[in-house]
């Protein structure tokens, strides 16, 4: 949901961007490459002209870092283009943790079943790699993102991988091990616990656990959502998320009209 | 010092969260419109719990209500904005139709859009006289017509349910339907379809 967009707003044409994703100026490829994801520029060209900047070697930090392989990748998953996704699978072994978090979640974006056996490699380490790197903002690897991207692949084979997370201190990676386990065992007991979730102390986590309850779907919640205290916002999301469980839109069912029914009570 | 009064302090001297809800809804129970001042002040809080109190305390006091909620309106506050309009929406006063246009239309805070548009379908007309109640129908629905091309989706479904309220008065229903049957065939939004798709199946059963 973050974009990271740069400070300096250049107006760009598709045409403009991708010349400016092979120029010498690095912020300039950097603002290109998360313009082209923002803007949804879908063209062969420009999904081309990303898959490249995946490989970058110019724009790196003093820690040694892949700025523009990061927005590259970010932008990869919103294009929905699926050529991308060899490339994606490449970087979830990059050495930069946030290259390999959004490839994580574009590869997700795009469906992709064949990053199943690099994105497992990921979670090799078991909960160790939710610790957090010495002298870095983050943990070791993206568990969250990869649990999550497990899930919505129906990844069945994963579960015993992704059930010690369950049981590691790291709340929003705890989260993300239900919301995928309610994917691919569909066990009410997951679900549950997303719902007791979001009485919890932390409005932060408590939009989280709406979130991923809105993201499977679970009808159950549906109330508990409605009553949840954060943003009314975030709680018509979650709800559209159940709704969106629900279709055709066109057949409308008695648990469509009840969860509209609480969305109406919420404007 | 009267009962009222002291009721009134302990809300303004509340410290904690808890004692600031305790406080509210003890100051809601005696039903006096000398408090609604300070229930408005209460939604500028920060306290859902004590906001959402305060508001049900507004609403029991009805027309009482309606013109300090206009005046004391936080312009700089959305959520306190968002629970005002929340309130006149439930009380239904024709007088707030002006400001439920602009609100509607354009509040910066999508929580305070949604509200007016909700509440721009449940107007009680029959407070005006007819010469009135007319064309303050025809510009809720124009405001609400418009509005279903907002770029948030939350807009839409909030001025799909409006619009859906305003069809029961007889001189629009035939406009709101016609405008359904266009809207659902270029909704992108599959959530706010179906909301469409409800408000034509409740329509047709009228």
């Amino acid at each position: 949901m973050v974009d990271s967009s740069p400070e300096a707003v250049t107006a760009l044409t598709e045409e403009s961007a991708i010349a400016s994703l092979q120029q010498e100026d690095l912020s300039l490829r950097y603002y290109a490459a998360w313009w082209l994801g923002k803007f949804r520029i879908r063209t062969k060209a420009a999904v081309e002209a990303l898959i490249v900047a995946l490989a970058d070697e110019d724009h790196r930090t003093e820690l040694g870092d892949y700025p523009l392989r990061r927005n590259a990748a970010r932008a990869l998953g919103k294009l929905g283009d699926k050529s991308a996704i060899p490339s994606l699978i490449q970087s979830l072994e990059c050495s930069d943790f946030y290259v390999r978090e959004a490839a994580a979640q574009s590869l997700e974006m795009l469906g992709a079943t064949a990053a199943i056996p690099t994105l497992k490699l990921l979670l090799n380490h078991g909960v160790e790699a939710t610790k957090q790197v010495t002298g870095r903002p983050h943990a070791g690897e993206p568990c969250e993102a990869v649990i999550e991207a497990l899930g919505s692949l129906g990844a069945t084979e994963t579960v015993p991988l992704i059930e010690p997370f369950l049981n590691q201190p790291v709340v929003k990676v705890q989260y993300a091990a239900l919301r995928a386990l309610y994917q691919l065992t569909q066990n009410d007991s997951y679900g549950q616990r997303l719902v007791q979730a979001l009485d919890g102390s932390d409005v932060k986590l408590r939009r989280i656990a709406l979130t991923d309850l809105g993201a499977i779907g679970y009808l159950p919640a549906a109330e508990a959502i409605a009553r949840c205290s954060v943003e009314s916002s975030f709680k018509l999301i979650a709800l559209k998320g159940l709704l969106a469980h629900l279709a055709p839109e066109t057949n409308l069912s008695k648990s469509a009209i009840r969860v509209m029914n609480l969305m109406d009570s919420l404007l | 010092m009267t009962a009222l009064k002291e009721l009134i302090q302990a809300v303004e001297q509340a410290s904690e969260p808890a004692q600031l809800v305790a406080a509210v809804e003890a100051l809601v129970a005696v039903k006096d419109k000398s408090a609604i001042s300070t229930l408005i002040a209460v939604l500028g809080y920060n306290n859902p719990t004590a906001a959402i109190a305060a508001v049900t305390g507004l609403i029991e006091l009805g027309a009482d209500s309606v013109q300090p909620l206009m005046e004391q309106l936080d312009e700089y506050n959305y959520g306190a904005r968002a629970y005002s309009i929340r309130a006149l929406a439930a009380i239904a006063d024709p007088r707030v139709l002006e400001l439920f246009i602009q609100s509607a239309a354009t509040d910066f805070a999508p929580s305070v859009r949604r509200s007016a548009a909700k509440g721009l379908g449940t107007l009680q007309w029959e407070r005006l006289n007819p010469e009135q109640a007319y064309p303050g129908q025809q510009q809720a629905m124009q405001t609400l017509l418009s509005i279903t091309s907002d770029d948030d989706w939350s807009i839409r479904y909030a001025a799909i349910v409006g619009l859906q309220a305003l069809a029961k008065i007889p001189q629009l229903a035939v406009q709101i339907k016609s405008h359904f049957e266009l809207q659902i065939q270029n909704e992108s939004d599959a959530g706010v379809r179906s909301r469409i798709n409800w408000a034509q199946q409740v329509l047709s059963q009228v």
